[in-house]
C-alpha cells in the first residue's frame, strides 16, 4: 500500500537481458520477411490509423524485437488491417501478415 | 629519369605496375619488409568475400615487370626539388632522381583506446575489427575466458563522425565491413545472438545492400539503431552496453559476450610526416587535399607530386585501385607535357 502518496517511477529503458523475446523468435519464423525491416517509417507514414491515433506500426514491431511487448498488445487492435503499408514497405515486408501472426502471438 | 611511389600498399601497386606497363621506370619506396599495406591484416574483403590474400598476391606478381625496382624497409629521409626533378636519399644510403612524385601512404584505423569509454585495453572482451579479421582467419572465436559467445554487438563509427575525438568525417568502409564480419561469425557460431550497432548504414557500393538485406534474411543478423553511449565490464567479464535504440524511442542496455569496435580511418603517420615534409595543403579532415574532388582527385596543392588511395580519403579497395590507375594517367600527362616543354626549350 502506497502510504505516502509518491512512488517510484518504473525504468524506461529496455533491459534486454531479462526481456522474453519468445514471441520476437515466433515472428521471425512464421513471418521471416519481418527481419527485414530497415526502420524507414514508410508503412506508418501511410497507416490510416496512425493518421488518426497515435498507433505506430514500425514502432510496434521493433518493440516487439526488443522484447517490449505489453504496450505492443495494448496497441495492437488500432490496426485497421487495410493493408496500405503493405504496398509501401521497400524491403517487401508482409506488414499485415505481420499483424495477424502479433494477434495470434500475443492475444493466446 | 622515373617515377617515384611512396608506399606499396594496394594504390602504390597497382600505381607502380599501369606506370611500368606504359613505359615508365618505377622506384616503388615501402617501410615494411612486404608490399600490401594494410590488406596484410585482412582475411576476405567485401562484397564478394574475396580471399585479402589473392588480390595481394596478383598486386605483388605485378611488381615483377622488369620497369619497376621496389625498396622494402626503406623511408625517404631527404627529399630536394630541383626544377623539374626529385632527388630521394633513403635511409639505406640509396639516392633516387624521378621526374614525378606519387604519396600513396594510406591510412591508419583509429586507436580504439582513445575512445576510452568504450574500455578497449581495459575490458577483456573488446576487440576492434582488425583483430576480429585474425580470429576469422583462424576460423574461431571464444571469449577471454575460453568460452563459446552467445551474443557479440559490432559497433560502428568508432574514431568516425565523432567531434569528441576530432574526427568529423566518414570512413565509408565500416557499415558494409560489420555486415560482412557480422556474416562470418555467424558462420563460426551458428547459435550466437549477433547485433549491430548504428547511426546510419551506408551501402554505397555495388553489392553492398544486397550483403546487408542477405545479413538481415539468412544470417539472422539483428541491426540496432543507437551509437554506443558507454560500456562496463561485469563480474563474469561480460560487457555490459547503454545505447538509445533511437527506432523505438527508448534507451536500452544489454550485455555483451564480446563487443567488437568498427574502427575508422585516419590518414597514417606517412601521409602526415610527408605532408608536413613537402608542405602540402591538407583537407579539413586531416587527409590529402585534392585540386578538385571530381576530376582531379591525384593532383595535390605542387604541381609534380601526385596523390592516390587512402592518403586522400577513406575508400574502399575497388576506389583505391581506380584512383591508383588514375594517378598513373595523371602522371603519364604531367610527363608528357614536362618533356614536350623542355624540347621545345632545346
Amino acid at each position: 500500500m502506497n502510504i505516502w502518496g509518491f512512488s517510484i517511477s518504473e525504468a524506461r529503458v529496455i533491459n534486454y537481458d531479462k526481456n522474453d523475446k519468445s514471441i520476437a523468435a515466433q515472428l521471425s519464423k512464421e513471418v521471416p520477411d519481418s527481419n527485414l525491416c530497415i526502420g524507414c517509417g514508410g508503412c506508418s507514414a501511410t497507416c490510416t490509423a496512425g493518421n488518426l491515433t497515435d498507433f505506430n506500426i514500425r514502432k510496434l514491431q521493433m518493440s516487439i524485437k526488443r522484447g517490449e511487448t505489453t504496450e505492443a498488445a495494448r496497441e495492437l487492435h488500432k490496426c485497421m488491417l487495410c493493408g496500405k503499408c503493405l504496398t509501401v514497405c521497400p524491403r517487401g515486408v508482409d506488414t499485415r501478415k505481420m499483424i495477424l501472426t502479433l494477434h495470434k502471438l500475443l492475444h493466446n | 629519369m622515373s617515377i617515384i611511389i611512396i608506399g606499396a600498399g594496394p594504390a602504390g601497386c597497382e600505381a607502380a605496375y599501369r606506370l611500368a606497363q606504359s613505359g615508365e621506370q618505377v622506384e616503388l619506396i615501402e617501410k615494411e619488409n612486404e608490399t600490401g599495406g594494410n590488406l596484410n591484416n585482412w582475411y576476405q574483403l567485401f562484397p564478394d568475400r574475396k580471399s585479402a590474400k589473392e588480390l595481394n598476391r596478383l598486386l605483388r606478381q605485378n611488381l615483377n615487370h622488369p620497369n619497376i625496382r621496389v625498396h622494402l624497409n626503406c623511408e625517404p629521409v631527404k627529399i630536394i626539388r630541383e626544377n623539374n626533378s626529385f632527388s630521394i636519399d633513403l635511409n639505406d644510403g640509396a639516392q633516387l632522381q624521378g621526374e614525378a612524385l606519387l604519396l600513396t601512404t594510406g591510412f591508419r584505423t583509429f586507436n580504439a583506446r582513445r575512445k576510452e569509454e568504450y574500455g578497449y585495453g581495459i575490458y577483456e572482451n573488446v576487440m576492434t575489427s582488425v583483430e576480429l579479421e585474425n580470429f576469422l582467419t583462424n576460423h574461431q572465436l571464444q571469449t577471454s575466458t575460453g568460452k563459446k559467445p552467445e551474443r557479440i554487438g559490432l559497433i560502428q563509427c568508432v574514431g568516425s563522425r565523432d567531434e569528441k575525438i576530432c574526427n568529423f568525417h566518414c570512413s565509408k568502409v565500416c557499415c558494409i565491413t560489420a555486415v560482412k564480419q557480422a556474416v562470418e561469425i555467424r558462420e563460426i557460431l551458428p547459435d550466437a545472438e549477433i547485433l549491430c550497432f548504428y547511426m546510419d548504414m551506408r551501402m554505397f557500393g555495388p553489392g553492398y545492400e544486397e550483403l546487408y538485406r542477405e545479413a538481415q534474411e539468412k544470417y539472422n543478423i539483428r541491426f540496432i539503431r543507437g551509437r554506443l553511449s558507454e560500456a562496463s565490464e561485469n563480474l563474469s567479464k561480460q560487457v555490459m552496453i547503454k545505447a538509445e535504440d533511437t527506432l523505438v524511442g527508448k534507451p536500452i542496455r544489454m550485455s555483451l559476450d564480446l563487443m567488437i569496435l568498427m574502427v575508422g580511418m585516419e590518414p597514417s603517420e606517412g601521409t602526415r610526416q610527408l605532408a608536413t615534409q613537402l608542405n602540402l595543403k591538407l583537407a579539413p579532415n586531416g587527409f590529402l587535399h585534392t585540386a578538385d574532388p571530381h576530376y582531379a582527385t591525384n593532383l595535390t596543392s605542387t604541381p609534380g607530386i601526385f596523390s592516390a588511395g587512402c592518403s586522400t580519403s577513406p575508400m574502399n579497395l575497388t576506389d583505391t585501385l581506380t584512383d591508383a590507375r588514375s594517378a598513373a594517367i595523371a602522371i603519364k600527362e604531367f610527363l608528357l607535357s614536362n618533356r614536350a616543354n623542355t624540347h621545345k626549350k632545346h
